[in-house]
């Protein structure tokens, strides 16, 4: 039976869950989109986040969102350094495209297991008040674990969406790949460019990872879920137009919702790599790209 | 005289097998050299469509899952012997390899990369769904009765998987040295170039995502009966699509012999890695081999033997 | 009309709602050298990938040696006899200069050529351009002159009746550009038909029978070297009016 208060509750829960994946896709979205970097492994960055905001949360008891916030920083070195590898192995030698993809698949493959390694294949949490309590307006119920991140995550792709149109360094990222012309003009250096775009994408996975974890404990391997997810959104949203990236996050969110509620949640997985199949044979630029 | 030195070394190694068969006696080799037999056919058959026509399969466990599933169930539901089990799990990966073919009109590098990542991925979700052979949970398989001549069912495991490696890198030879595989080299420098030169390049894309599609579901096909219990994790295990490209990346995709010198070289160290260290530490030791070669030698093994040559030539002349 | 090579009628292609080109007529003589020229987006590139069969036009027929070759994908085309070079060189990278000049011989060619000697025939080829001394040079490593010699070596070694040449000599100095328009009679002398593409006046001027000209996706002007130059609607075109 599909009543009206299932149906609203579904809606709103994957809106709360689209939000979240705008977070996750919007590093991605910066990467592939922007700099044609096509880093496969950005989910497990996202798990390096989880882990950071877990070994924090259980040690010292600081809040995963802060963690998060605060790691950010060592997630842009992080992004920095491995453009510099990706530059001079793959870029310069024009190699970028297919190595550079196995590149990633091999980097990817090496975190989870240094994960696995490390903390095993247990599945690990945070603590934090809001956990577990829940906002009810009306008959729908809001779960703080989902309202958090979700909140979290629109703040934070807001303040990308700013920093790409009010500043200087955020209009040369957006015009790095497209139009070269125009970077010369701004007189900006691409090298340096594409640099600064990995580090912000690396360093939004800080912050998507902590909010991950908040939603629901996290092993190494979670992370391969969401290569599909983010690539479907990524790609529906139009290829680096980052409003478009949320738009359509919000959209597989919802959609996932429904399936879980309706469906059943072991089919949820397939709807992100569905859609991103759908997309790719059907129309490959996106529903929000130029045509 | 130069076939017949490969043919003879491929009559040598069939005798050596079976010779092996006959003399060992601790179970374990089979085993190991089975994994390994898996990992070098699941190279060859990557390479034919990333090192030869340069389109990335990261869906290679997909393929090989179909194959594991495709005996599963035929074996539930019919009780089929395993030359036809392997003959339907070559027929079906092999559409599925088709399909994978036609998809390429589409999509290019990168895109086609990561729709064959959600494919596999799919894949693994109807099959978590499909309460037939077991879902998530997984499902056990009993061995079949008899081993032919064999003393016992894992050297016959064995002696076929060490056959089909053969047949998979004489397969893969062939379409190297034919006519097909300058064709194939051709679409993977310049498909546009190639297609304007002649070069049928849908017909030869689509034999090369056959033949890929279908020599992985045939290394799946027997994976039931030497593990005696399957589930999607081990049948869509990251690791079966990570060597699948690390063994190729390490030998050197350019020729037909580059992955299998990668296949037996990794295959070798993460069987002694896994006995003599941990399993996790020998995933890691892929990964970090994979992720040097790619930045430090594109070209493998080969491409370095190659420069070493050419560099001694240099200083001889 | 036995010795139309090419005819081409009412061609229309779009991309969406832009007309790229709007009901084009075209035809070549068996060995005819046919300049088409025309400002930066006017339709000339959409054009030679209609004939050779990279692009599918939308209206209108192809007809190659009396054949109607309009749905036949390029492949086909090339075997046929269509041959082109691309105004970016897109050489097979892995390969050298003569193994590039074996896969037109074994795939374009191979209904016309002697299936043996694939490498001499390719040797032989690549020494009346005068270009054999670079023929075990990787060919991903050669100067921008050489990377055109090779696009023409390779176009040639198709065996084409027609030859479509996307500026091969955009960027280059105007004595590399005399080499280039050498190779280019050479071919013209063997009885291949040529339509070369082209911003250098000079070079189209020198070379081209006949003249097309196109504005806008449509065709402008049709004649002698010196009836184009002093079409009225022509100058219009190049100097806005």
């Amino acid at each position: 039976m599909i009543t009206l208060e299932l149906f609203l509750n579904a809606v709103v829960a994957g809106l709360m869950l689209g939000g979240f994946y705008a977070a996750v896709a919007l590093g991605l979205s910066i990467t592939f989109g922007q700099l044609d970097i096509v880093n496969i492994a950005h989910p497990t960055f996202v798990i390096l986040g989880s882990f950071v905001a877990y070994i924090l949360n259980q040690n010292f008891g600081i809040d995963p969102v802060l963690i998060g916030v605060v790691f950010m920083p060592v997630f842009y070195l992080i992004g920095t350094t491995l453009y510099r590898v990706y530059y001079v192995s793959f870029e310069r030698t024009g190699q970028e495209s297919l190595s550079g993809l196995a590149f990633f698949f091999g980097l990817m493959f090496i975190i989870e297991v240094v994960l696995i390694l490390t903390f095993g294949v247990d599945y690990r949490l945070v603590n934090a008040a809001y956990i577990g309590k829940t906002l009810h307006i009306g008959f729908l119920d809001m779960p703080f674990r989902m309202l958090v991140p979700a909140i979290a995550a629109t703040i934070m792709t807001g303040a990308v969406v700013l920093y790409m149109t009010k500043t200087f360094m955020g209009k040369a990222i957006m015009a790095v790949s497209q139009d070269r012309l125009a970077l010369q003009l701004m007189g900006a250096d691409p090298i340096k460019v594409k640099r600064i775009a990995l580090g912000i994408a690396i360093a939004t996975a800080s912050l998507a990872g902590a909010l991950l974890i908040i939603i629901q404990p996290v092993e190494p391997s979670v992370g391969r879920l969401y290569i599909g997810r983010i690539f479907a959104i990524v790609v529906l949203g139009g290829m680096g137009s980052i409003s478009g990236t949320f738009v359509a996050a919000i959209l597989i969110g919802v959609v996932e919702s429904f399936i879980a509620t309706f469906y059943g949640p072991s089919w949820a997985p397939a709807v992100g790599f569905g859609i991103l199949l759908l997309t790719l044979a059907i129309r490959p630029q996106g529903i929000f790209g130029r045509a | 005289m130069k076939i017949d030195k490969f043919w003879l070394s491929v009559l040598v190694i069939l005798i050596a097998g079976f010779a092996f068969t006959k003399l060992a006696d601790n179970e374990f080799y089979f085993f190991t050299t089975y994994v390994v037999l898996q990992g070098l056919i699941m190279a060859v058959a990557w390479n034919i469509l990333g090192g030869f026509t340069g389109y990335v399969n990261f869906g290679s466990a997909g393929f090989f899952a179909v194959g594991v599933y495709t005996t599963v169930a035929l074996n539930k539901a019919f009780g089929l012997p395993l030359p036809v089990l392997l003959l339907a799990a070559g027929v079906i990966c092999g559409l599925l390899g088709l399909a994978a073919g036609y998809l390429t009109l589409r999509l290019k590098g990168v895109y086609f990369a990561i729709a064959t990542l959600a494919t596999a991925l799919v894949l693994e979700t109807i099959v978590n769904n499909w309460k037939f052979v077991g879902g998530a949970a997984g499902t056990y398989v009993l061995q079949p009765k008899g081993s032919f001549i064999f003393d016992n069912y894992i050297e016959l495991l064995f002696m076929l998987m060490l056959v089909l490696a053969v047949a998979a890198t004489a397969i893969s030879r062939y379409l190297s040295s034919s006519r097909i595989g300058q064709g194939l080299a051709a679409i993977r420098d310049d498909e546009v170039a190639a297609e304007c030169m002649g070069v049928p390049t849908l017909r030869l894309k689509l034999i090369s995502t056959t033949a890929m599609g279908a020599l992985m579901g045939i290394a799946g096909a027997p994976f039931p009966f030497f593990v005696t219990f399957v589930d999607p994790v081990s049948a869509f295990a990251l690791v079966i699509a990570v060597n699948a490209i690390a063994m190729p990346m390490i030998g050197g995709t350019a020729v037909w012999y580059g992955p299998v010198i990668g296949a037996l070289l990794l295959g070798a160290i993460q069987e002694t890695a896994t006995v003599t260290i941990s399993s996790e530490l020998n995933l890691l030791i892929v990964g970090v081999m994979l992720v040097l070669f790619i930045t430090l030698a594109p070209k493998g093994i080969v491409g370095l033997i190659q420069d070493y040559k050419k560099k001694k030539g240099a200083n001889n002349g | 009309m036995a010795d139309r090579v090419l005819n081409v009628t009412d061609l229309t292609k779009r991309f969406g709602g832009f007309v790229a080109l709007d009901s084009v007529n075209l035809h070549l003589d068996k060995g005819e050298r046919l300049g088409l020229i025309g400002p930066n987006g006017s339709g000339k590139t959409t054009m030679i990938n209609c004939i050779s069969g990279s692009l599918f036009n939308d209206e209108g027929t192809v007809e190659f040696e009396g054949r109607d070759i309009t749905s036949l994908p390029a492949h086909k085309r090339a075997h046929m006899g269509i041959a082109r070079s691309f105004q970016i060189p897109k050489p097979f990278k892995s390969m050298t200069v003569l193994e590039n000049l074996c896969i037109p011989l074994e795939f374009a060619a191979w209904d016309r050529a002697d299936h043996r000697h694939i490498s001499e025939q390719a040797m032989e080829i690549l020494e009346t351009i005068k270009f054999a001394e670079r023929a075990h040079e990787n060919s991903g490593s050669l100067t921008q002159v050489d990377m055109r010699k090779l696009e023409l070596a390779r176009a040639l070694a198709a065996k084409p009746t027609l030859l479509v040449s996307d500026e091969a000599m955009a960027g280059l100095s105007s004595s590399e550009v005399d080499e280039i328009l050498e190779i280019l009679l050479v071919l013209n002398e063997q009885g291949v038909a040529v339509i070369m593409i082209e911003h250098i006046m000079r070079a189209v001027m020198r070379y081209s029978e006949r003249i097309v000209v196109l504005d806008a996706g449509k065709k402008i002007a049709d004649g002698s070297p010196d009836e184009v130059m002093h079409n009225p609607e022509v100058e219009r075109a190049y100097l806005g009016e």
